[in-house]
């Protein structure tokens, strides 16, 4: 009895000490977040004025409106919409040619097989940076500065995406190749009937990481969009600032940089649910 | 519904001999079963006849055509494998008729025939399951009904059993053989289990490292093995096997004497352990060290007297070990003497 009283004390107040503790954090890593929305619903001068204010003004719709029709540069919204296509361009073409790929690896025995993987894999250690001058020439000789083909091409090739495919496709069992072979299906119909959606779940927790590596591209955009009417959110922010002594229009800036972190957070909630779903019925 | 010719066929993987050269023929409705242990080759002769492999040498033909170059689709055949390959984001009812939907048959004919291969199964109420939600024994039903909706020429089971508990094992062993029997169609079929092979064939293939040691019934292979492999592999427990001379009026063992068919020099003689029985005034003497009761009859193990090779005996009943080694005399009918040939092991 002693015993368990002993537990039950020990549950409650481990209980109460780890949701304290976590509720802290989440505190901590909310409370600049918190602050950013705080100044994107006020005026200029209440940001300004010190002490700079911790609960919400009264000029949410304002600003929005400003932000997302007049901007600085350019309407938010069309940079919101720029990045989506951006980071769309990326996700998609990222998973469709790493998934072609992977699979050709795995289901094919073509000459060179194995030096053509070890390419790919190679290029895992060539950050974008370090190639960004020679890509910059490629991109700018055809011509797809400042347009979408620009943005989303020089990034599309993923070693890791192949990479993780090839591991998942390995795991599929040959028989089941095999029983396609003898059900009849061709090789890209067995790639479309069975394989493709056998790695729904590993595609939609791609597509999570890979569209919010696109939707974060700062470099790259910075270098290749010289026209406002191109630029994506993530450094179309930065855009934002006033060179030299021109006064920042913080509540504009901070409603674009709250605006500008909704549709990850869209993605992440909606694919989360899908991932999970495909986790609780796991396959095989 | 077909024959199947396997002519002079071989495989080889880079330098290494497989198959051997196997010739078989299987009549229209046949039932086959190829058994042999772990390694012999049989699953790459059946995946050969399947198109799975390519044929190094030889020639497959399925009815008149000579197959070896078509892909398995064409080859009008269907399989069912071992750890079942059903496509696990498919229902019951996409599993059977995949093979029809990429035929590109009309939907109506497709559900119809899905229909009829699933009541012949006994899957109706499962149809729209996925199959991790089926037992063991309900997902090779539902592999069975892949196979038979398609209608084909010859059937092919590789080790289709092998994942169900023992009991179940039993019970599809029947319903494999009875379905096909009502289809008619020719069946190849896989196995390393010698019961399988027993029940289910009409005639069996005992493999050995690449080669078909001997094709025939059950009980031919059974009452005549062609080859110490095949007397030890098929048989449980396992045939013994002793060097022996053999003089005009039987066989010399050590320094016991058995009664049989006359003939001289040194051979393999083989007895069945359940072929003996206890006989105060039998020849064979032996020393029993260990005995597994079975219920029906007992297992004794031991050696012969004069010689150090183990040797097994069935006796009917139950038999107590009473002490640490016993004695035992033994008579074994003469018809029951198997000889081989010492240095080729082939049936004398």
């Amino acid at each position: 009895m002693a015993e368990r009283t002993g537990m039950v004390e020990k549950r409650g107040w481990g209980l109460w000490a780890t949701h304290a503790m976590m509720i802290l954090g989440v505190l901590v890593v909310f409370f600049p977040i918190w602050l950013a929305f705080v100044a994107s619903t006020v005026t200029q001068s209440e940001i300004t004025q010190p002490p700079m204010p911790l609960m919400p003004g009264d000029q949410f719709l304002n600003n929005y409106r400003e932000a997302l029709f007049e901007g600085v540069n350019v309407p938010v919204l069309t940079m919101l919409v720029n990045s989506t296509i951006t980071a769309l361009g990326i996700a998609i073409g990222k998973i469709a040619i790493s998934l072609l790929s992977a699979f050709a690896f795995v289901y094919f025995r073509f000459p060179g097989r194995g030096m053509f993987f070890w390419l790919i894999f190679l290029t895992l250690m060539l950050p974008v940076e370090v190639r960004i001058v020679p890509t910059y020439e490629v991109v700018a000789g055809f011509g797809m500065l400042n347009s979408y083909s620009g943005l989303i091409f020089p990034l599309i090739a993923s070693a890791t995406a192949t990479f993780l495919f090839r591991q998942f496709f390995l795991t599929i069992p040959d028989e089941l190749a095999e029983a396609a072979r003898v059900d009849g299906a061709s090789p890209m119909r067995f790639f479309w009937d069975i394989v493709l959606p056998m790695s729904r779940t590993n595609i939609a927790a791609l597509f999570v990481i890979l569209f919010i590596y696109g939707w974060n591209q700062y470099l790259w955009p910075l270098l290749v969009t010289t026209d406002p009417e191109m630029n994506t959110i993530v450094m179309g922010i930065r855009q934002m600032f006033p060179s030299g002594d021109d006064l920042a229009d913080w509540p504009v800036i901070m409603a674009a940089s709250i605006l500008a972190m909704v549709p990850p957070i869209v993605v992440v909630l909606s694919m989360q649910r899908l991932f999970i779903r495909g986790l609780v019925d796991s396959e095989k | 519904m077909a024959t199947v010719d396997l002519i002079d066929v071989r495989k080889r993987f880079g330098a290494t001999e497989v198959i051997k050269g196997v010739n078989l023929t299987v009549a229209d409705g046949e039932f086959i079963v190829i058994v042999g242990p772990s390694g012999c080759g049989k699953s790459t002769l059946l995946r050969m006849v399947a198109g799975l492999e390519t044929v190094s040498d030889g020639e497959v033909r399925i009815g008149d055509r000579r197959v070896n170059d078509l892909e398995p689709m064409d080859r009008d055949i269907s399989m069912v494998f071992q750890n079942y390959a059903l496509y696990p984001h498919m229902s019951v009812r996409q599993n059977i008729g995949y093979g029809l939907k990429i035929a590109k048959m009309p939907k109506d004919q497709i559900a119809a025939k899905v229909a009829e291969a699933a009541a012949l199964l006994q899957l109706t109420d499962y149809l729209d399951r996925r199959p991790r939600d089926l037992s063991g024994g309900q997902r090779q039903r539902v592999a069975m009904g892949r196979a038979i909706v398609r209608e084909p020429s010859v059937f092919l089971f590789d080790e289709p059993l092998s994942n169900l508990d023992a009991k179940l094992r039993v019970q599809m062993r029947l319903e494999i053989k009875e379905l096909q029997a009502k289809l008619g169609i020719t069946a190849l079929y896989v196995t390393h289990d010698q019961v399988e092979a027993m029940t289910m064939a009409d005639r069996m293939v005992v493999m050995h490292a690449g080669v078909a040691e001997q094709i025939g019934t059950p009980l031919e292979v059974y009452e005549s093995p062609a080859t110490v492999f095949v007397a030890q592999f098929i048989g449980s427990p396992s045939m013994n096997i002793l060097e022996a001379t053999r003089t005009a009026g039987g066989a010399q063992l050590g320094d016991m004497m058995l009664p049989g068919p006359g003939g001289s020099g040194s051979v393999q003689l083989g007895i069945r352990p359940e072929h003996l029985s206890r006989d105060e005034a039998g020849p064979l003497q032996m020393h029993v060290n260990l005995a597994e009761p079975l219920g029906a009859n007992t297992l004794l193990h031991g050696w012969l007297a004069g010689t150090q090779l183990p040797f097994t005996a069935s006796v009917p009943g139950v038999w107590r070990m009473t002490g640490g080694t016993e004695e035992l005399q033994l008579s074994v009918d003469p018809e029951h003497l198997h000889f081989f040939d010492k240095t080729t092991g082939r049936r004398l």
